[in-house]
């Protein structure tokens, strides 16, 4: 089958296609330069083999047990408890194929209206406008809450005053057009040092859920503070400047416990438990899935859904977010019921 | 000018040289110490986390246990798909803008307008393979998608690079072909291309290690992050090097942390192999062409 001669013994070359006497092809030239021309048959059988290698290692497939595809996207918060649950989720069902993507609530929902997503991660509401396009593409949804969030307003390590501050305090410092320079325009009796503001970006959730709850209305916020869409870059900030606030998702102050201070607000200080009661008010936030109904009806994807909300408790405080009680949880699951599935 | 030569003017003559000197000096170590730093900050953290492990495991939402299985076979996918896209159709449009285009205006515009591709912000590339590919054409968020974005995104570079290695075959060797009667076609293929294979060869592979790199336009196509099987054809979802970093290194929890450094580290030496390949490949057919 295979006609080429090669050299029986040193280095061998593979040249480029080039032309030697009525032969175009690749060629081989050994050590001595002698030159013999790879066929066209084992060029064929080397990228036919090189296409099986890359092919042939798909995972293992399960026989018996489901198929199908769930495709999920949105948030980059609750992105890491989706993560979890399909890693787990994989496991017991490898002939599901979960794809989780990382738009944002907003892009994810973009997808999701248009039928393109089966569940989209959201760490708000849906908005108005996005139950409407929906409703005008024939997308069905349900809504579950399947973990908290608390945002936290974090100071440096060696800020020993501001331990705790109000909302309205909080909306002083942080609504459009404020004109807090100072700590001591804060509060009297705090020093005169200028304050270096840290803050998420405009399209982060993050930033959406805080101005909403501190400033009265949502992407209303002062912008001469330093933005960055990445959460650690805000930490770091904070960590190295004496006069730093700022404020990000309870997980990267759960993290750096040992390098930041954390705000109390209104006098209640973030934690597990009063996230989860709500007592941390209002800066805690319930984080969503949302899941098309049509999709709902594919067994993989309600076999997906009822595994995340039996698992949700456990695998989001692995990863640094609070559980609902159990009994929400099981609102959450009747939900499901109502839908009149199986 | 005269009065610079004066025996006065002199030593300030030699003193602006030798700041100048310094100056480029400085210019040196400090892009060198800045790139240095770098490295050995990726490495310190990267290297502790590289085992083989990393290289078969998905990812996971424990550090130690994930991996960059499906970001590396989602690359590999990626890059391949990208050079058969972009090689044939980049080195033709080449060939057809140096060889047959000749000096019209169309032709002039035409090359400016590619030269201006290539300054392009790469997120827009991004923009242009979600409404193209992704909603138009409807391949959805496939290997396919990513591999068209990229092949875009990088084709200026190749068609610039093929462009500038076909000009530098001295127009002799083509006329010496001419004159033993072989057809513009015969020229091109048998006396210019073996002549600036080096050269072309060097530029697609220079710009297929800027495209293993983006990440923007991907994110904006929508590939995904969290997938735990290898894409098994080209309509098949992905992941690929870069969005898998980008997303470790967002992470509250300092082990994803070390493991993006890590990441890090295989990408590098993914384009430090490509590179060499570049250079070898330049410096093998230079002295082949001698011979």
């Amino acid at each position: 089958m295979f006609t080429s001669r090669l050299p029986t013994y040193g280095p061998v070359w593979v040249s480029w296609p080039r032309s030697k006497g009525k032969y175009t092809g690749f060629w081989l030239r050994n050590h001595r330069n002698k030159y013999s021309i790879l066929s066209k048959s084992l060029v064929t059988a080397a990228l036919i083999l090189l296409t099986i290698l890359l092919s042939g290692c798909g995972g293992p497939i399960d026989e018996n047990g489901l198929k199908g595809k769930v495709k999920i996207d949105g948030s980059s918060t609750v992105f890491p408890i989706t993560e979890a649950v399909s890693e787990e989720f994989q496991l017991e069902h490898p002939g599901v194929r979960v794809t989780v993507g990382l738009s944002g609530t907003g892009g994810g929902f973009k997808k999701f209206t248009s039928g393109e997503t089966d569940i989209n991660n959201a760490s708000r509401p849906m908005k108005e406008e996005e139950v409407e396009q929906a409703e005008e593409n024939g997308i069905e949804f349900i809504e579950l809450t399947v973990a908290f969030d608390g945002l936290s307003v974090a100071v440096n390590k060696d800020n020993d005053f501001a331990k705790n501050m109000t909302s309205a305090e909080l909306k002083k410092v942080w609504n459009r057009g404020s004109k807090i320079k100072t700590w001591k325009d804060i509060r009297r009796g705090w020093p005169n040092r200028k304050i270096k503001l840290f803050g998420p970006g405009t399209d982060s959730g993050t930033f959406d859920y805080f101005t909403e709850v501190i400033n009265g209305k949502e992407d209303v916020s002062r912008n001469d503070y330093t933005a960055s869409e990445d959460d650690n870059t805000l930490v770091l900030g904070i960590m190295n400047e004496r006069d730093a606030m700022g404020y990000f998702g309870y997980a990267y102050y759960s993290e750096n416990k040992e390098n930041l201070n954390v705000i109390s607000v209104n006098g209640v200080k973030p934690d597990n438990e009063t996230i989860r009661s709500g007592e941390y008010e209002p800066l805690s936030r319930p984080l969503f899935i949302y899941v098309n109904k049509e999709s709902l009806e594919r067994e993989e994807l309600r076999a997906f859904v009822d595994f995340y909300l039996e698992n949700a408790a456990f695998l989001s405080e692995q990863v640094g977010y609070v559980a609902l009680d159990k009994e929400d949880y099981v609102e959450e699951v009747n939900k499901l019921e109502g839908l009149g599935g199986d | 000018m005269n009065a610079n030569l004066s025996a006065g003017q002199s030593s300030t003559r030699k003193v602006k040289d030798r700041l100048f000197q310094a100056l480029c000096i400085g210019a040196i170590i400090f892009s060198l110490g800045a790139l240095a730093g770098l490295l050995l900050d990726v490495v310190i953290s990267g290297l502790p986390s590289l085992s083989w492990h990393f290289f078969t495991n998905f990812a996971s939402r424990f550090p130690e246990k994930a991996g960059i299985k499906a970001a590396i076979y989602g690359t590999l996918w990626m890059m391949s798909l990208t050079a058969s896209f972009c090689i044939p159709i980049g080195i033709a449009t080449a060939i057809y803008l140096e060889e047959y285009a000749g000096d019209s205006r169309l032709a002039r515009i035409i090359k400016l307008n590619i030269a201006n591709l290539a300054g392009v912000p790469s997120i827009v590339y991004g923009f242009l393979g979600l409404a193209i590919f992704v909603r138009m054409l409807q391949f959805d968020r496939s290997v396919l998608s990513g591999a068209l974005t990229m092949a875009l995104l990088v084709m200026p570079i190749v068609i610039v690079s093929a462009q500038e290695a076909i000009r530098a075959v001295p127009l002799s060797l083509r006329e010496g072909s001419y004159a033993l009667g072989a057809t513009r076609w015969q020229t091109t293929r048998r006396v210019v291309l073996p002549a600036a294979v080096s050269g072309i060869a060097t530029g697609v592979i220079l710009a297929l290690s800027r495209a293993i790199g983006e990440t923007a336009p991907l994110i904006m196509i929508g590939a995904l992050t969290f997938i735990a099987f290898v894409p098994d054809g080209p309509m098949a979802p992905f992941t690929a090097l870069p969005i898998q970093i980008f997303n470790w290194i967002s992470r509250p929890q300092a082990g994803f942390h070390d493991i993006a450094a890590a990441a890090v580290l295989v990408l590098l030496l993914f384009i430090f192999i490509m590179n060499a390949a570049a250079s070898i490949l330049r410096h093998r057919y230079d002295r082949r062409w001698q011979d």
